[in-house]
């Protein structure tokens, strides 16, 4: 981290340090709102111009019990003056509301940081609640730290006391005084908080009122009192030109999906069940429905999936989003899918597992599912993300493979992209694919008779047609039977059932899908850090981080998973070592052996978090070692600014 | 002044495009797919397939707008036989996948073949909700008391005791009463019909045809291979004149081979069997399927039992109420109206800022 300091002229008591980036942490009870806090201070950061990564953290548990550890809710931002690529491994600056959000925080915070402490809650009743037998604002653990010790419930109170408001629901603004102080203590802009607070609380002006003047309260605090020597500044990216907003991945991925119904025009229907963390993509297209978007929140992922395939049989783009245990529910369907060949959009946020799990936490320990989890030879298309913005890309891609090659197509997403937000680059609508397609309009029977014969297929994609019900002269029927090459009816043919196996499979793997780029700034590199999904940002910063080492590594990172890029082999073969950190026990390395019969060295981490980047660093300055060790001296890894 | 409840006021096919006069006049075997039927002879599937092949004609409709969606198990093999649009679905999902297509399609008129393994077990859950919604579709519930494709297993509407290949010593399962489960759903069309009574079959189904929403249809349906005889006692004529009920709205409903048997209030909303000569004509219920009250139809449902002592048979009731399907299309539209499709605007969002 860079650093330079001048003293500023608005206040002769504080220095004005200029850093390149920070990552602040907000912690607190599930009930204070720190989602919201997080989300305001990120705002506020891309308003002004910064690059930046998040990474909320939240408990299962609606409300835990108050002042306990299951309930600490927490959000992580990440923001600097270049482009960053994760949210930060560890928080320079914490910031707590109670202790149980120190005690679950602190150890995260690197000797020398900033703990800003709401010493109200550190009543000897909290303090036993959550087992500190002594006061850790006294018994001086906490020295290895720069700590602000700010009394924020009562402040909070004292500045509400003209509003009429109660104690109780003045003191609960106080996570707006918290915001108010990290807003000054960084020079953030503050109109948009300001202006959110208006329109959040349009209706109780009162509220409003209330949780406008805590927020300034928090900024006059740390004017006018004398506590903070410092304040700090992060000056904007410097981002390639465009027009920007900040973007969740489960966001992005509902306006994918809406942008490939308008440039297939066709209507999307979407056949989805609650669940975490996918359930927002559900909320968000509901609120599209002027772009010909019907949701169907169904009675089951069962039926979500059946409705979405019920509308594609019907020609509409049938979606349906759920999470691992909801892709387990439709498993079926999907097989169904498979054997009707009809195109399909089903979304898997992947989360903790198995069974229910770590809910709102992160992990990739689905892809087997997507690619093995159906009975049968059952061969399915699968992408995924790498960011929260690319997830509005690659709901494209799937759309195109899904519309082109008619089959369902899983899209891995995970909790970590799907609730992390970075600014994105809006793209213009007249660059997005087209995507429209052709209905059957003609009998096909290669007979020569009048009929409709559904297994014929485009000789190119091997995809059959689409002859939707309503189509006159084109009545056929299709099922989860096994159907006779080409003229479609029910067969129990050996050979045929062979043929057909085949078909599906070839179908699949000819999917034309682009060639994978690496990434080696040197051309020097002799280990490839290979990646997949969300493990992307870490990856990126710990190569980073190595390569500013002196050393030299490559990156590479799949979007399509199946079918595989086709340069992939050789790009394999062309390191001494590749190494593919994986959210899972392997299970992408196992595929990339068992089909390149090429070792791979495999680095796990089922944590329910992202991978740091300093953690994947080492690894890979060890691999790097390990691949070159030929006597030389061991490259060492110097602290770098990601 | 009349006041709008929203209520549709279509019927079930308003949307559906007809033949037009230069069409040839539709026959049943415009409605006969090349497909060999390969049910065991004497299935009652036979009759049903038949009396579906025959009534299509009667509603005047292009047939590429028809579809059958169904499940798996004998019964569900049925779209392969139609030579209209078709998907054999999975076991028990077809009322789902039959949600999606009304919803995005209304110019179809759909139908879902399923059988009481498929709708009641395994399918229980889509059932119910597919009824509640009252999405625009019709349910032909072929019961034969058994699992027929599976090779002869007791279902949920199989009777308390009933020996077959997996309950040896006899079901320990009390069955459901379909009736009774769809009125519980708050289905807007409940019926009933024998396979073997073309007349009341094709009454029901016309009827079902033109009701807006989901109109649910149990057809009792003979299997001669693994459950034969299970409706014997509504189809032999002494017996049948005893036990059948036959529901003609707005006329009193009696029954027996005179007519001296007829149904009267009993209770707390319930209903009961009584001699006509002793209660007198006038106490006896008039059938009105369209009482909002699933209360009445429920009780009707409820007269007779497992062994068939008493079948109420046509439409227990048909009332008006809002379809999923419509209401789904009216908030899309109400949407477009409100905010024109700017998928630009949409992206950029209100928080945007230039580098
Ligand atoms: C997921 C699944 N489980 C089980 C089966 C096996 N199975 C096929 S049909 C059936 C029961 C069918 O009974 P019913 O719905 O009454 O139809 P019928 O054959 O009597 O017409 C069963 C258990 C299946 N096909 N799929
Ligand atoms: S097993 Fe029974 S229901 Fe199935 S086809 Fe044969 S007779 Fe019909
Ligand atoms: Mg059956």
């Amino acid at each position: 981290m860079s650093r330079e300091t001048t003293t500023s002229p608005a206040n002769a008591t504080t220095d004005v340090t200029k850093l390149d980036r920070v990552v602040i942490r907000f912690a607190g009870d599930s009930g204070d709102g720190m989602q919201l806090t997080g989300d305001r201070f990120t705002s506020e950061a891309a308003a002004f111009g910064n690059d930046l990564a998040t990474l909320p953290n939240f408990p299962a548990e609606i409300r835990a019990p108050q002042g306990t550890i299951p309930g600490v809710s927490s959000f992580q931002v990440h923001f600097a003056d270049y482009d960053i690529l994760t949210p930060g491994d560890r928080p320079d600056v914490l910031v707590v509301m109670n202790p149980a959000a120190l005690k679950s925080n602190v150890a995260d915070v690197p000797h020398g940081g900033i703990l800003i402490i709401n010493t109200d809650e550190f009543s000897k009743r909290n303090l036993t609640k959550v087992g500190y037998d002594a006061n850790p604002l006294e018994d001086g653990s906490l020295e290895p730290y720069q700590v602000y010790e700010v009394g924020m419930s009562t402040l909070t109170q004292g500045a509400l006391a003209d509003t009429g408001l109660g104690k109780k629901d003045a003191e609960r603004c106080k996570n707006m005084f918290a915001l108010g102080l990290l807003s000054w203590m960084y020079h953030r802009p503050t109109e948009s908080t300001e202006r959110f607070l208006a329109e959040k609380f349009a209706n109780k002006p009162q509220i409003a009122e209330a949780n406008l003047l805590a927020f300034r309260a928090g900024w006059n605090y740390g004017e006018t009192t004398e506590a903070f020597a410092n304040t700090y500044e992060v000056a904007p990216a410097k981002l390639p030109q465009g027009t920007y907003r900040q973007i969740t991945g489960n966001n992005a991925l509902a306006y994918g999906i809406v942008a490939a119904g308008q440039q297939s025009k066709l209507p999307v229907v979407l056949g989805s069940y609650p669940i975490t963390p996918a359930s927002d993509i559900l909320h968000e297209l509901s609120k599209h429905k002027n772009f010909n978007v019907t949701t169907i929140q169904a009675e089951d992922e069962i039926a979500g999936i059946g409705a979405a395939l019920g509308a594609a049989y019907g020609g509409a783009l049938g979606v349906t989003s759920t999470s691992g245990p909801g892709v387990a529910l439709k498993s079926e369907t999907i097989g169904l899918a498979v054997m009707t060949e009809l195109p399909l959009l089903v979304i898997d946020v992947q989360r903790g597992g198995p069974s229910t799990g770590l809910p709102t936490k992160t992990e990739q320990a689905d892809l087997l599912q997507a690619m093995f989890g159906r009975n049968g030879e059952s061969p399915v298309p699968i992408v995924a993300p790498c960011t929260p913005g690319d997830c509005f890309d690659i709901a494209l891609e799937a759309v195109r493979i899904a519309l082109t090659y008619r089959t369902p197509v899983m899209l891995l997403s995970d909790g970590a992209i799907a609730n992390g937000s970075e600014p994105w680059l809006v793209p213009d609508v007249a660059d997005l694919p087209d995507l429209s397609v052709e209905f059957a309009s003609e009998p096909n029977a290669m007979d020569g008779s009048d009929e409709h014969w559904p297994y014929v297929r485009n000789t190119d994609t091997l995809a059959r047609e689409w002859a939707v019900p309503g189509t006159p002269g084109l009545q056929h029927r299709i099922g989860g039977l096994e159907k006779a090459d080409n003229q479609g009816h029910i067969s129990y043919d050996p050979d045929n059932h062979d043929r057909m196996v085949r078909l599906r499979q070839a179908k699949i793997d000819g999917i034309d899908v682009p060639d994978i780029t690496v990434d080696d700034p040197g051309g020097n590199a002799r280990v490839l850090a290979l990646g997949w999904g969300s493990s992307f940002g870490p990856i990126g910063a710990a190569c980073r981080r190595v390569r500013n080492s002196g050393m030299d590594i490559a990156q590479a990172h799949l979007r399509h998973l199946n079918p595989l890029p086709a340069n992939l082999g050789r790009i394999l073969e062309s390191y001494d070592t590749v190494v593919l950190p994986e959210m899972n026990m392997g299970q992408l390395a196992m595929l990339l052996r068992s089909r390149y019969l090429t070792d791979i060295r495999s680095y796990t981490k089922v944590a329910g978090l992202p991978f740091r980047a300093a953690e994947l660093a080492e690894v890979f300055t060890d691999i790097i070692n390990d691949t070159e060790g030929s006597g030389e001296a061991d490259h060492v890894l110097t602290e770098a600014t990601e | 002044m009349s006041i709008d409840l929203g209520l549709p006021e279509l019927g079930g096919l308003a949307d559906v495009p007809t033949a037009s006069d230069s069409d040839a006049p539709q026959k049943a075997k415009d409605y006969k797919s090349d497909q060999e039927v390969r049910w065991c002879p004497g299935c009652g599937d036979y009759i049903v397939l038949n009396t579906m092949q025959s009534f299509l004609p009667t509603l005047g409709l292009k047939p590429e707008n028809i579809v059958f969606v169904s499940g798996i198990g004998c019964s569900s093999r049925f779209p392969y036989y139609m030579n209209t649009y078709g998907m054999h679905s999975i076991h028990g999902r077809a009322p789902a996948i039959a949600t999606g297509l009304a919803t995005s399609r209304p110019d179809l008129s759909v139908w879902v073949i399923t059988g009481d393994g498929d709708a009641l077990s395994i399918g229980g859950n889509h059932l119910i909700h597919a009824l509640r919604r009252n999405v625009n579709f019709k349910i032909l519930l072929f019961n034969n008391r058994i699992y027929g494709l599976t090779k002869g297993q007791y279902s949920p509407t199989s009777q308390e005791g009933m020996r077959t290949k997996s309950t040896p010593m006899g079901s320990l399962d009390h069955p459901f009463n379909p009736i009774s489960l769809a009125l519980g759903a708050e289905a807007s069309f409940v019926g009933r019909a024998l396979d073997s009574d073309k007349k009341g079959l094709t009454e029901v189904l016309t009827a079902a045809a033109q009701h807006r929403g989901s109109a649910f249809v149990e057809i009792y349906q003979n299997c001669p291979i693994f459950n034969d005889g299970a409706f014997d006692v509504l189809k032999d004529k002494d017996e049948a004149a005893r036990r059948i009920i036959p529901l003609r709205p707005d006329e009193p409903i009696t029954f027996g081979p005179e007519n001296e048997y007829g149904i009267v209030r009993s209770g707390f909303a319930g209903l009961e069997t009584a001699k006509v000569s002793e209660v007198g004509i006038d106490n006896v219920v008039v059938h009105d399927p369209t009482v909002t009250d699933p209360a009445y139809a429920f009780a009707l449902s409820r007269i007779g039992g497992q062994e068939l002592e008493h079948t109420p048979t046509g439409i227990f009731r048909q009332i008006n109420r809002t379809t999923y399907d419509d209401a789904a299309r009216a908030q899309v539209a109400q949407a477009a109206e409100a905010k024109p499709a700017d998928l630009q605007a949409l992206l950029r969002g209100n928080d945007t800022w230039t580098v």
